[in-house]
């Protein structure tokens, strides 16, 4: 009785909310997002389509596009430096991404459990984060230069001999992959929030039933909050596609002639090249197209294995 | 979406024994159970002794691994340039002349000055059109609305690099290309990020309010800058330093649209310190190391004033996303 009552007064405050919209109020909202509208026109929807024009041409920005139908696309083929650089992004991105999910969550639960000083480590943490990418880039060539870096003196403490993390082409890039983990601080803050939202009784309910902690951690911390772990996951993959500042300071620019950087090579580099150093707007815009279906079609697995694997408290996100 | 309540994991399965199985199922007998509770009792003190003394030890490792470069960084900038590299914390020879020579041998002052214009124009332009953006897509209801916003969430998704090279070209024949506009004036229209996180904040809101204000007669403007926008303040907050710190450290834009030194914004003056005093020949790394500690300096003191803003606004793009 009283919950159709309750139903029945809902659907007359509903209707009349929405009577109450009228074409002075619709208008007003126009206006409101019409910011964005403007925006997305000029900025993003011109763009798209023009750079998929531009992806068919020849064009150096200072004499009119020519076209060529799909030779950019032939050339990007056939290219060893399209191949080095998407295979370098790949090999950044694959190793990359699930380190940092998994160094996020360690540190996270590490944060969860340190009571009163979490405050401060979360801080400590974090800092490394408001560093700019530039900056990070010179600290990667400091502190893992093979000589006279703090690594590979804090390496020979114990008896090994470290490698030429910065000259080596075998370990550039799982030097930058390190250094990047050194700005993982939002990702601990992110899984750290989603940590406190798995209710206890869970926990409690299987401690009863003689669960120890690195079961309850696979069994409930981990499927609770999968659908964190896979928002990172998702979110990081596209970011470390496109990775561009801290290996393009370290390894590219003006500076740089004493030793090959092709090991860091990344996709967004070489496409930044391409651009705006030998000023191949085509090429470079095929290039942007490329990346953009890979990226695409890795989130979309994505989504799609999240959906299968992942347990949503609640179910309406 | 589709919720699989009730689903265990597929994956891992076999590496753990069943712990959980059916819950109501008895133990074999009463006497084991209280057993086995009785050696859990008895060896707990001892190992969450350990256990804690090793997280302890973790987390202090973990900190010092990510505070070390900062103060390793800064230590450096104090030393003369023989000791650069000496890896000591405390400089052996203190001195102050690294900043005085990079003030002296870099445009640092216009620098900074380029940075500050930039930095202030977009945070302030990206926070004032997101805020009227989200307002127009929590408040009113229109046709469209849904599938707009949905093309909103979508353009979050575009990689950057798809809509560069265009970009520049409009800029260009604006002729604009060399001077700082381009670097903020793309935020007058609001960033699909800010929106979505302004939205969200604005529907938290009880429109009861909204609606009474209406009635006595507040037009639609008054209701958004004079009731909501002050409710929304923490959003605010966190949307100008979230943008604050996105443009001080923005690179690639600086690369592609500023030539002349005197345009440089930080970031691309340190590239170029980089590029002259670090491995171009010069090996003055002294002075690349101080110019790194100018450049970061401004955003560790911006995330001391606004910690609070920053930690709750991450904390929130997991979980409510």
């Amino acid at each position: 009785m009283t919950s159709g009552l309750l139903a029945t007064s809902k659907a007359v405050r509903h209707s009349e909310r929405k009577s109450a919209v009228s074409a002075h109020d619709s208008r007003a909202a126009w206006l409101f997002i019409s910011p964005w509208l403007i925006g997305f026109a000029i900025f993003t929807a011109w763009p798209l389509i023009y750079s998929g024009y531009l992806s068919l041409t020849d064009y150096d920005v200072i004499n009119a596009p020519n076209f060529v139908g799909l030779d950019n696309y032939r050339q990007l083929a056939a290219d060893p430096k399209i191949a080095q650089s998407l295979g370098n992004t790949l090999y950044y991105t694959v190793i990359q991404v699930p380190l940092h999910v998994l160094v996020a969550l360690g540190l996270a639960l590490l944060l969860q459990r340190a009571g009163r000083a979490s405050g401060f480590f979360r801080t400590a943490f974090f800092l490394p984060k408001m560093t700019p990418p530039v900056a990070i880039g010179i600290m990667l060539l400091l502190l893992f230069n093979g000589q006279s870096g703090v690594i590979n003196g804090v390496l020979g403490w114990f008896g090994f001999q470290g490698p030429s993390w910065t000259t080596d082409p075998n370990w550039v890039k799982p030097g930058l992959i390190l250094m990047s983990l050194w700005t993982v601080g939002s990702s601990v803050i992110i899984v750290l929030a989603a940590l406190r939202e798995v209710p206890d009784h869970l926990h409690d309910a299987a401690k009863i039933d003689g669960a120890n902690s690195w079961q309850r951690l696979v069994r409930i911390t981990i499927p609770m909050i999968g659908g964190t772990l896979f928002f990172l996951l998702i979110v990081n993959t596209i970011a470390s596609f496109q990775t561009f500042t801290e290996a393009y300071t370290a390894y590219f620019g003006s500076g740089n002639t004493t030793y090959s950087n092709d090991a860091a090579l990344f996709y967004a580099i070489y496409l930044f090249q391409q651009g705006f150093e030998y000023l191949h707007m085509g090429y470079a815009s095929a290039m942007a197209w490329v990346l953009f279906a890979i990226i695409m079609a890795v989130t979309v697995v994505q989504l799609v294995l999240s959906k299968k694997f992942v347990f949503y408290l609640g179910g309406h996100r | 979406m589709t919720a699989v309540e009730g689903t265990p994991p597929a994956a891992s399965t076999p590496l753990v024994a069943p712990v959980a199985e059916p819950l109501p199922s008895s133990p074999a007998t009463p006497a084991a159970g209280a057993k086995a509770a009785q050696g859990r009792q008895r060896r707990r003190p001892v190992a969450s002794w350990l256990g804690v003394t090793l997280r302890w030890l973790a987390l202090l490792a973990f900190s010092l691994l990510f505070v070390y470069p900062f103060l390793w960084l800064v230590s450096a900038s104090f030393k003369p340039r023989s000791e650069v590299f000496d890896n000591r914390l405390i400089p052996r020879t203190f001195t102050f002349d690294n900043y005085l020579q990079v003030w002296r041998e870099a445009p640092l002052g216009v620098w900074m000055l380029n940075t500050v214009i930039v930095t202030v124009l977009a945070a302030l332009t990206v926070t004032i059109s997101s805020a009227m953006v989200a307002w127009g897509f929590a408040y009113f209801q229109f046709r469209g609305r849904k599938a707009l916003f949905g093309l909103v969430v979508a353009t979050m998704m575009l990689p950057g690099a798809v809509t560069l090279i265009p970009t520049f070209l409009i800029w260009k024949s604006l002729g604009m290309v060399g001077t700082l506009t381009p670097l903020w004036a793309g935020n007058l229209f609001g960033s699909a990020f800010y929106i979505f996180l302004l939205r969200q904040f604005f529907l938290g809101l009880p429109r009861e309010l909204f609606e009474a204000a209406k009635i006595d007669g507040a037009n639609n403007w008054t209701i958004f800058v004079r009731l909501a926008l002050p409710l929304c303040k923490p959003a605010i907050i966190l949307t100008l330093l979230f943008e604050f710190q996105a443009a001080w450290t923005d690179l690639m834009r600086a690369l592609v649209y500023l030539r002349d030194s005197s345009d440089f914004t930080v970031p691309r003056g340190l590239k170029a310190l980089l590029d002259r005093y670090g491995f171009g020949g010069e090996w003055h790394w002294e002075i690349v190391v101080t110019a790194s500690v100018i450049t970061t300096v401004p955003m560790i003191v911006l995330f001391f004033l606004g910690q609070r803003h920053f930690v709750g606004g991450i904390a929130g793009t997991g979980t409510k996303g």
